[in-house]
């Protein structure tokens, strides 16, 4: 069974068709791409999938369960993480204390628990800690554990969303643009973890991007949208191939 | 000898100015906006309290009112976005200032009905007593604001620094994409957050009517607390406190040193001057953006 199934989606806003019948299917431990000109609809398509933006028509299928009218705050408890194109973190704390936010949905204790700081509390803390280093191990973010979000480079933040998202513990990763504002090198390094993603922590990995370099790289099947509407599915090589693809992304009018 | 008396007073009142501002605060942080009822939350909550424990109300014990009207506030703050500030989510900023605003008319109006516009003392176990230190005398409500307030923050710092509940409240404060993504109920957590500042507001209003008699236009004092929030900063809660302090402790001394109507003008000259040298405030928690 599809690890994540999409079927249909479409979103309007208006008259304007931002996603118009996007159908697609996730295989578990797969890595999948969703690539596209600026202004397809490939962030529309996150924002749908982690329930941002409440779709005009279709369904979204998570391990076999219908989350097409979950709410936003219930994704994360079921296994679903993302990490977002302009970075969303939380500025004003540490890199620790947003990679330790990302448990939340995995706390279990009320008010009075915490306040009392009981033995539960304690060792759920240890526990959360614990993985929480796990994370930073991972992506090598020891040396700016403690330092404050806002006055971090762009290509660490964007690890430490990327670390945010892993500490979910999530089975579904949605990367959207990873390598964007990244140097070659922490391209390559973003090649890499994603690979272990899949290969060591057993996640399954879909992205949006635009750099077919990482994207031939790491990625099983890709899908190709435009104007909100599929294109082409298949392999890297295929898709990239594929005359409408090369169409849209060189504006060259086809007789269809 | 004057000035520690001028200062225990001036303390006192500011520590009710810091938490009426520390509602401001914390509503600031949820709703991206001012509440502009905070002062008249403070009113309703302490005419509540009065309602429930007065005589001549409904008789309850004084230590059984309060806990009472905090709850019965804490409901009115939490239904209050539920209901209407919900609605203008997403609109500008000032559509939440033209509502709290109206929504101050609308508690001064209630109040007004059910108790009258005469000033009402209300009943407390240390009403008008006081303490003389060689010298200085210290009403005992003077005490229990500045003890009660001290109590009251350090309760709240550690509800958002440790619960886990505080924890999501911040996290929505700063980040409301991000709070969504890793599990917060963002709107759920707002609503928690009004109410905790309708409850917070209903201890000011009861220390602030411990002090002297109230009528329902004291809620005007929110305008000075709005005042202490901005010398503060806006967005940060030991600010408001501090603010509240500072605004607290200028007023008697001001009244006491200074020629006629300044004392009344010095909480807003003290905000002009802030703004003028440090526009986020003392405690900033705005950083500069590097362009």
């Amino acid at each position: 069974m599809s690890l994540l199934e999409v079927d249909d989606l479409a979103i309007h806003f208006g008259g304007v068709k931002a996603v118009d019948g996007i159908s697609f299917a996730v295989e578990p431990g797969e890595v999948f791409a969703i690539i596209g000109p600026n202004g397809a609809g490939k962030s529309t398509i996150f924002n749908l999938i982690s329930r941002i933006y409440e779709p005009t028509r279709g369904r979204i299928r998570f391990d076999g369960q219908d989350i097409t009218r979950l709410r936003a705050h219930d994704i994360a408890r079921l296994g679903i993480a993302r990490t977002f194109q302009n970075i969303e973190l939380f500025d004003h704390s540490t890199v620790l204390a947003n990679l330790l936010m990302g448990r939340h949905s995995h706390r279990a204790t009320n008010v009075v628990q915490d306040i009392l700081f009981l033995p539960k509390v304690r060792r759920e803390e240890r526990a959360h800690r614990r993985k929480v280093e796990e994370v930073i191990e991972f992506l090598e973010l020891e040396a700016y554990r403690g330092k404050m979000i806002a006055g971090l480079p762009y290509g660490v933040r964007k690890v430490v969303e990327i670390g945010r998202a892993l500490a979910i513990g999530p089975r579904l990763i949605l990367l959207d643009e990873p390598a964007s504002g990244l140097s070659v090198e922490e391209t390559q390094d973003m090649a890499f973890w994603i690979e272990d993603m899949r290969r060591e922590m057993g996640l399954t990995v879909l992205m949006v991007e635009h750099d077919m370099s990482l994207v031939t790289q790491v990625c099983d099947r890709v899908l190709a949208v435009a104007n909100g509407r599929p294109l082409a599915l298949g392999t890297p090589a295929e898709v990239q191939g594929h005359p409408d693809v090369q169409a849209a992304y060189l504006g060259t009018e086809r007789a269809s | 000898m004057e000035l520690l008396q001028l200062a225990v007073g001036g303390l006192a009142n500011g520590c009710i100015y810091g938490l009426v501002a520390l509602g401001f605060v914390m509503i600031y942080k949820a709703s991206e906006g001012v509440n502009f009822a905070q002062g008249d939350m403070m009113m309703l909550g302490a005419f509540v309290a009065l309602g429930l424990g007065n005589g001549d109300h409904l008789g309850l014990p004084f230590v059984l009112a309060v806990p009472l009207a905090m709850a019965v506030m804490f409901c009115v703050g939490w239904g209050v976005e539920r209901v209407v500030v919900r609605r203008i989510f997403g609109q500008p900023q000032f559509a939440l200032v033209i509502l709290t605003i109206a929504m101050g008319f609308v508690f001064r109006f209630v109040a007004g009905a059910v108790f009258g516009y005469t000033p009402l003392v209300m009943e407390t176990p240390y009403g008008g007593q006081n303490l003389n230190l060689g010298g200085v005398v210290i009403g005992y409500a003077d005490l229990i604001a500045i003890a009660v307030t001290i109590v009251l923050t350090v309760a709240l710092w550690a509800f958002f620094a440790f619960t886990r509940i505080g924890l999501a409240a911040q996290a929505a404060s700063q980040n409301q994409l991000a709070a969504y993504i890793v599990g917060v109920p963002v709107m759920r957590v707002n609503s928690l957050i009004w109410g905790l500042s309708g409850a917070v507001a209903t201890v000011a209003g009861v220390l602030y009517a411990s002090r002297g008699a109230i009528d329902p236009n004291i809620g005007l004092l929110g305008i000075k607390a709005f005042a202490a929030a901005v010398i503060g900063g806006l967005g940060s809660l030991p600010g408001a406190l501090l603010g509240g302090l500072i605004v607290g402790l200028v007023e008697p001394i001001a009244g006491r040193y200074a020629p006629g109507e300044v004392a009344q003008m010095s909480p807003y000259i003290l905000m002009l001057v802030v703004l003028l040298t440090r526009p986020s405030g003392l405690i900033s928690q705005v950083q500069m953006k590097k362009v």
